[in-house]
Parts: C-alpha cells; structure tokens; sequence
C-alpha cells in the first residue's frame, strides 16, 4: 500500500460528482424500471411516468416554480439555446421584436445563440460589466428598446463567482414588458433561487452541476404571464411540445433527486462551502501579489479565483499536477487565450493570464483545502524564483517602467 | 436526540444508528464520500441533538434508517470500482499503514 497519486479535485464548476445518494436513487431505473415515460397503455410506463412526475415537482420545489413549468433538456446549454432562440424566433416572426440583451461575461453558449440570431437578422446588444464583474442597471435600462424581446443575464458567473443582481433585473424587464431569461446553471441549488420573487420568465438549470448526472438539464418556462417559444427540436410533442424526444427516466430521477437533497442541505452546504472558501481565499490573499477576481460582496463562496502576478497560470496549472484546477470555463480550457470574461472586466491581459479557478463543492474536505494552499504556496514561489521579472519586481522596478530594447 | 425526554429505548435505537452509520461510512472506496458521509452522520446527530418532540425524533431514525439502507448498497459499489487513492489521503505519515481496503491502480498515472 502507498501513498496516492491521484489528483485532488477542485473544479467544482466545471462539473460535480455524482452524489451516491443520487446513484442510489437512478439504479433502479437502469435495472428493472425501464419502461417508457410516454407509454400510456401498460405499467412499465406508468410507474417510469410517475417518478418523472415526482422529479418534476423536486426541480420545481427547489426554484420554487410549479412542476408544470419544468421542461427537461440535454443539460444547460440546451436549455439556453432552447430559450434564446426560441423566445427570439417566435416574437422574431412578426418583425416586431428585433432586438436581445445579453452580457460581455455570458457562458459561451447563450454567446453563441446570441450570434446566431444575429445572423438571421436580429440585433443583440453585449452589455459591458463593471470591473467588478456586475453589470450596471442603468446601462441595461438605456439598452432595453421598444422592439426587444428578450434579456439573458445570467445569475451566477461560472468563472468569477458574481451574482448579478437578477431580482432588480427582472423588476425592470417584468416592468418593460420584456422577457427575462437566465442562466441558473452555478446558481440552482448553490444559492436561494426563487423564479416568482425574480420575476424570471426562463431560467436554465443543468444537473451536473448540482452532484446530479451528467446530460440532463431543465428548462424553467413561466405559463402565467405565458412565455411562448418556438421549439428547436420538433417530433412526438413531449414536454407540452418545447422539447420532443423520449425523456430518460434514470437522468431525471437522478436530477430530480438531486435538486431534492440541494434543497434540503442548501443551507449546510453554504454554511461549510463558505467556510472552506474563506479559509482558502484568506490562504492565497496573504501571499503578496495575489487578487481576487469578481466583486467579493456579490458573490458566490464556492467560485474561487485569484490571479497570481508574475506567475504564468497555465505554468502554475502544470506545476499544480497534484490539484484538478482551471484557469476559466471547461469549454475554454483547449486554448491558451486569456479567459474573456476576465478581459470583459478590464483586467490587464497578465492579470487575466495569471489567473486560477478554486471551485469548492460538497465533497471538499479541510484537508484538501489546507494541501492546496501549502502546495500553491511552495509552486508559486517556486515558479517566482524562476522568473526575471520577480527579481525586478523585488527590487522595486516597475514593470511598465522598463524599455524593453528590441532585437 | 434527548435522552431523557424521549426514553431510554428511542435514546439506545439512535445511538445504535448512530454508531452503524459511522462504521458504514468508513467502507466507502473514494476519499471525499467516506469523509462526506461521516461528517453529514456527525453533523445531523449533533444538529438534532436536543429534539424532543417523539414524532419527529421518530422521523428522523426513520430518515437515518433509509440513509443507512442508501449507504450499505453504495459502499459496495464503491468498493467495485476502486481508483487510486487521492494525494491528501496518507499525507502525514507519507503512507498508508494496515492492510485493509487494497487499491487496484488502473494505470500508473492513476
């Protein structure tokens, strides 16, 4: 027997364990239990049927909506794909609602719709952050035009942390008369969410993120004010139509499995994530030359990032072989570009370079907190040593003081 | 769980789950759920330790009893697919000590 070698794990954004609890509760349905949902004439549908019912009302327990409005997706980037579009194709169809707002620091996908749509002939307004990460309310109430049709603002960043302030934002869309929709993918379950005191009209949730599996989402659509939507994937009419297909009962008794122990633990889980982040953070602050990213009132405890100055990060990555980190989203990790929401914050392209994601789940123990801390310690002054730079900086040059001569 | 207001056979039924939830945890193959597992144990016994209502007391053995049910099928799976133990596991002496729970190393980078 020896001492292990696998990496600890602290990545909490990019995906989650599975929760054994949740396990427990899927095996049967991959087992026994396989009937179809959507079979009405004998029994293997009717109780496959029954657990997908029981799993919608969880998932609308936990963002206090009615099991109704719950449609399952593939996972969260449908679901955002599913909203953006669909919102914009349907009120688009008309000529009348041209125009989407969303923002700078938005996860890749709803980006991508947003472009999309712009394509086909929409106008879409990327709403600048703060330095801090929020976007100013006020620059959204000048962006919202008579013809739009929807804002997608998402609740919490996947790379910073940042909670927006959606309660404020779906006041003033639900006042304008525009839809709202956002992306609850780190925010369900992590924090108190409430689509009826937001005001959201759509709001993506992913399962995976939640210690639920992995390729199974949902879809909050709001029926009172009715939120209609052109449907992206058409067949047998599932899920009132938004989203033909045969649901898989396994992934969603799993998922709603999930969002009934994130319910339930919401609070000990907060109370111990925030613990652990604030020992880490306080941890990392106190090497010199270290910062947060994001704004720290409006945050979410478990999105860790810090910029090392001097240190490049993906080198700090390589040396951190012991750790599972990011330096930004998953979808991003393939490139060396410097993160583009750290660059939609303003941050120096250094600053953004030199910057680390610590997402801190459920699972994380003290001990995994208090190796990280020592092993990035010992790996950053390691790595600052190395560096010419360093030697400068401690010697008092400022760095944008220095010509450097060209060859 | 309030020994006194409850009675002593409540009292013995509680401390008796306690103690298998404990000693089932540790059965878990994987690092973060054998700690979750004895914590949230830990932390729910002491969060409900004044409770004095029967009825709820009487809900939450309950609840224990089918979490207890949840744990002894999970470690065995658990145990079936073993990985490479973490790099915080065995950090103080710098390695494990005893026999028990062997690990089978799927690749060498684990």
């Amino acid at each position: 027997m020896d001492e292990g070698t696998r990496p600890i794990y602290l990545d909490m954004q990019a995906t989650t364990p599975l929760d054994p609890r949740v396990l427990d509760a899927m095996l049967p349905f991959m087992t026994g239990l396989y009937g179809n949902p959507h079979s009405r004439t004998h029994a293997y549908g009717w109780e496959t049927e029954k657990a997908v019912e029981q799993a919608r009302e969880h998932v609308a327990n936990l963002i206090g909506a009615d099991s109704k409005e719950i449609i399952f997706t593939s996972g969260a980037t449908e679901s955002n794909n599913m909203s953006i579009k669909g919102v914009a194709r349907f009120f688009g169809r008309s000529g009348k609602k041209k125009h989407i707002i969303t923002c700078q620091t938005e996860h890749k996908c709803v980006l991508d719709s947003c472009r999309h749509l712009q394509d086909e002939g929409f106008d879409v307004t990327y709403l600048p952050v703060q330095p801090n990460g929020l976007i100013k309310m006020e620059d959204l109430e000048a962006a919202i035009r008579p013809d739009t049709a929807l804002v997608s603002i998402m609740t919490v960043n996947n790379e910073i942390g940042v909670v927006q302030p959606v309660e404020e934002i779906g006041k003033l869309c639900r006042s304008k008369k525009v839809f709202f929709h956002t992306d609850g993918a780190q925010a369900v379950g992590k924090i108190p969410v409430d689509v009826n005191k937001w005001n959201v009209d759509l709001m993506s949730i992913s399962g995976h993120k939640i210690y639920g599996p992995k390729g199974i989402g949902a879809c909050y659509v709001r029926r009172r004010p009715r939120v209609r939507l052109d449907p992206i994937i058409t067949g047998g009419g599932q899920e009132r139509g938004l989203r033909s297909g045969t649901i898989s009962p396994p992934l969603v008794v799993g998922m709603g499995e999930a969002c009934r122990l994130a319910k339930e633990d919401l609070e000990y889980d907060h109370k111990r994530i925030s613990a652990l982040a604030q020992r880490l953070l306080n941890g990392l602050l106190a090497m010199e030359h270290t910062s947060q990213n994001g704004d720290p009132e409006h945050h979410f405890p478990g999105c860790v990032n810090v910029s090392f100055a001097y240190v490049e990060g993906e080198s700090l990555l390589m040396a951190l072989k012991d750790i599972a980190l990011s330096s930004g989203s998953a979808c991003t990790s393939a490139s060396l570009e410097p993160s583009y929401v750290l660059r939609a914050l303003g941050t120096s392209d250094e600053s953004a370079h030199s910057s680390i994601r610590f997402g801190i789940g459920r699972f994380t123990t003290e001990g995994e907190v208090d190796y990280v801390l020592n092993a990035v310690k010992e790996r950053v002054t390691f790595l600052r040593e190395l560096s010419p730079l360093w030697e400068l900086v401690q010697e008092g040059i400022a760095l944008d003081s220095i010509e450097w001569s060209q060859h | 769980m309030s020994v006194a207001a409850v009675g002593s056979e409540t009292a013995f039924q509680a401390r008796s789950l306690y103690r298998s939830l404990l000693r089932q945890s540790k059965q878990f193959a994987a690092y973060n759920f054998r700690e979750y597992a004895k914590r949230r144990a830990i932390d729910a016994f002491h969060e409900h330790r004044a409770e004095t209502d029967p009825r709820r007391v009487q809900e939450l053995i309950q609840k224990g009893l089918k979490d207890l049910q949840v744990l002894k099928r999970q470690t065995i799976i658990s145990q079936f697919f073993q990985l490479d133990r973490l790099v915080v596991e065995g950090q103080k002496t710098g390695k494990q000590t005893g026999s028990e729970g062997g690990i089978v190393r799927q690749k060498d980078t684990g």
